[in-house]
């Protein structure tokens, strides 16, 4: 019986062997592997890519955790992560970090008769709500935020990512910037011991749940809000204004911070009366000394190309691209950090 | 020509013997030469076959205790007994996920053995003959649709009807009774434990079913019609003989379930909440499970003890089956052992 399913397994391990080979035999092609975030804006950038140069751009959407794991391996050419690396820690691992597109969190709602934009929440409300210290609509905390809005007296059920995820990171990240309580309890991570909610896998997995539970919040993915028109909640930044997520306001979040310095930026509780609360770049990682040149600018090329001329596919699925400064800031970083083993730069233009 | 034919033919009458000898014996031959060669390929072959799966078994061992190694050596045995799962402040223990997974797996075969029984029981005692083979596929056909289906289903539409129409009615009708009422705490969101084991035992009862079918089906004619002819009523004839008859194949197909079970991912993954706090065993309770903990967290976990604590959970299930499967050949050996003195 068992013996049965050895052969198609053996057939199936040549055919992958076949298809491998030749794919890897070609020096220019590139591959990379990492976040699941930015993962269907890449691939159609790569399509793109190939489509004016012919060059393959192979992107996995593995996860940020064993994006980084690959690449600190070396068996990509580039890594993908949604929550950047410390200098520190990229200076250990000899490798380089630079953003490539913006995106926002955004809490959603199912709550009958609630629509889109009419619940404001804060950040540290957010906070107790997720701690499990609010647990009903009603409670006086969510009322003083939203005196005439029709709340019902029911229990809240939160929902969020089951799995690690780098929105995780960026809303546990907000969380702790904001609530002292949650930062000492709970604290910030891909995955974090979360205290109450039910677990969903993915964005799709979290919009399931809250659209499938009566009186419950989420956190989603911007490009996930906007595609599926969820109940979306408005929050108050820094300032204490209250900001509708769009992509003005993702953009006004990045733009607040100091990107010469480093480019370890996490977006979230920016200053600016416009900025987004809870925003979150996504990053490449690559190795500072490049044993494989040509694969290296290979790369350097497709991200080059995506900054100039990959806005528009950015827009149109919901990414908000990196401001001008950033992307000029991004280019002068290659070709100071990332060389061959002679110490060369790697040409990319 | 027609004199050449002939006489070809007349030729040497020892030839023709000598031909006719060399007819016969070339494939003797080749039988003798070729026929030991290609059984002792054939049987190295088979035999290497049995050993490599040995030692995939073993290498599969070693390598998943080298993965973790580093949670072994700092937790112990203790793992088994914390619960506190907690990537940040990189503390672990699996006992979330094992109860999980051991309650799942037991509330399945709570309700896919009985029902298993009554499907293979209706199937080859008492349906009429035109129903048994569309039926009989249609439930072989159930174990065919991939596990994200189910759970996909169990999430979307199973999950608000069991919510609505089950936990709600349970909890008003328990709520205050001591232990029961507990059973039935939490939030009656239809994801947790109960919903998880449920939608396990939809996915399990095809397996348990169709091996209960097939091995009902051996069962002597001349023994069930004895026994008929007894005065037997159709229980007594199942129980008494057909049961007993065919006790190791019952037993194997509701391990074969159980396996089954406490592997199952994909389904799991969708309806159990992945909820890694204890607060209480309401079967209402949000859980997690090892696999579905393996599913979710493999992907993002960190080098070092968060992955190693995630290979200890792997360890724990491949135990657990191991543990199961023994069980069961323990209980089937003692089983014929008994027969034995019987007769």
């Amino acid at each position: 019986m068992k013996l049965k399913f050895v052969f198609p397994l053996i057939g199936a391990l040549v055919v992958v062997g076949a298809v491998a080979l030749p794919t890897m035999s070609l020096a220019q092609d590139v591959t990379g592997a990492g976040a699941s975030f930015p993962a269907p804006l890449y691939s159609k950038w790569a399509a793109d890519y190939n489509k004016a140069t012919g060059v393959k751009i192979n992107y996995q959407s593995v996860g940020s955790g064993a994006g980084l794991r690959q690449i600190e391996a070396k068996t990509v050419d580039f890594g993908a992560s949604d929550a950047p690396l410390k200098d520190d820690e990229l200076a250990k691992k000899g490798l380089v970090q630079f953003p490539m597109v913006i995106g926002g969190v955004v809490p959603v709602v199912n709550i009958k008769g609630i629509n889109p934009g009419q619940l404001k929440l804060s950040g540290a409300v957010l906070g107790d709500i997720f701690l499990g210290k609010i647990t009903k609509w009603t409670d006086p905390a969510i009322k003083v935020l939203n005196p005439t809005l029709p709340l019902p007296d029911a229990a809240i059920s939160p929902v969020r990512r089951a799995d690690g995820s780098g929105t995780s990171f960026i809303f546990t990240n907000y969380l702790s910037k904001v609530n002292p309580e949650w930062k000492t309890k709970v604290g910030e991570g891909t995955a974090v011991n979360w205290p109450v909610g039910a677990g969903g896998k993915g964005n799709e997995g979290v919009a399931a749940f809250v659209g499938r539970l009566p009186n419950s919040i989420g956190y989603v993915e911007y490009a996930y809000v906007k595609q599926n028109k969820m109940t979306f909640a408005l929050m108050s930044n820094s300032t204490g204004a209250f900001v509708s997520p769009d992509d003005s306001a993702f953009k006004a979040a990045a733009a607040g911070a100091d990107w010469a310095k480093t480019f370890y930026q996490i977006l979230t509780d920016q200053p600016g009366k416009e900025s987004w609360p809870i925003t979150g770049a996504t990053f490449i990682l690559m190795h500072k000394a490049q044993d494989k040149p040509a694969q290296a600018s290979s790369s350097l090329k497709f991200f080059d190309w995506a900054y100039k001329n990959g806005d528009k596919t950015a827009d149109d699925l919901d990414y908000v691209p990196m401001p001008a400064g950033v992307k000029a800031a991004v280019a002068k970083a290659w070709t100071d950090n990332i060389k061959d083993t002679s110490g060369r730069p790697i040409g990319w233009k | 020509m027609s004199s050449t034919l002939p006489a070809g033919r007349a030729a040497p009458d020892p030839a023709s013997e000598s031909v006719k000898r060399n007819m016969t014996n070339p494939p003797q031959g080749h039988a003798v030469n070729r026929g030991p060669f290609a059984d002792k390929v054939f049987g190295w072959l088979a035999q290497g076959a049995a050993w490599l799966t040995l030692a995939l078994l073993f290498g599969i061992l070693l390598s998943l205790v080298y993965g973790a190694w580093p949670a072994i050596s700092k937790y112990g045995f203790g793992f088994l007994t914390s619960t506190t799962w907690d990537p940040v402040k990189n503390e672990y223990g699996g006992l979330v996920m094992i109860y999980g997974t051991v309650a799942t797996s037991l509330i399945a075969l709570i309700i896919a053995v009985p029902v298993s029984f009554g499907i293979a029981l209706f199937l080859t005692e008492l349906a009429p003959a035109w129903v048994k083979r569309p039926l009989g596929t249609a439930i072989e056909l159930l174990a065919a649709v991939p596990s994200i289906v189910y759970g996909m289903w169990g999430l979307l539409v199973f999950g608000p009807v069991l919510a609505s129409y089950v936990q709600q009615p349970l909890q008003d009708a328990f709520s205050g009774t001591p232990y029961l009422g507990a059973l039935f705490s939490g939030p009656p969101v239809g994801i947790g434990i109960l919903s998880a084991g449920i939608i396990l035992a939809i996915m399990i009862i095809p397996f348990i079913a169709s091996v209960m079918r097939d091995v009902f089906d051996v069962t002597p004619v001349l023994l069930k019609e004895s026994a008929y002819a007894l005065g037997s009523t159709t229980w007594e004839v199942v129980y008494k003989v057909v049961l007993p008859y065919t006790r190791a194949g019952v037993v194997g197909g509701i391990m074969l379930g159980l396996g089954r079970a406490l592997g199952e991912t994909m389904a799991i993954t969708f309806v159990i909440g992945n909820f890694n706090q204890l607060d209480s065993l309401s079967l209402f309770q949000a859980a997690n499970s090892i696999t579905s903990a393996l599913a979710n967290e493999f992907a993002e976990a960190a080098e070092g003890l968060h992955q190693a604590a995630l290979i200890y959970l792997g360890l724990v299930l491949f135990f657990i089956t191991f543990v199961v499967l023994a069980l069961s050949k323990l209980m089937l050996a003692q089983l014929s052992k008994s027969e034995g003195t019987k007769t």
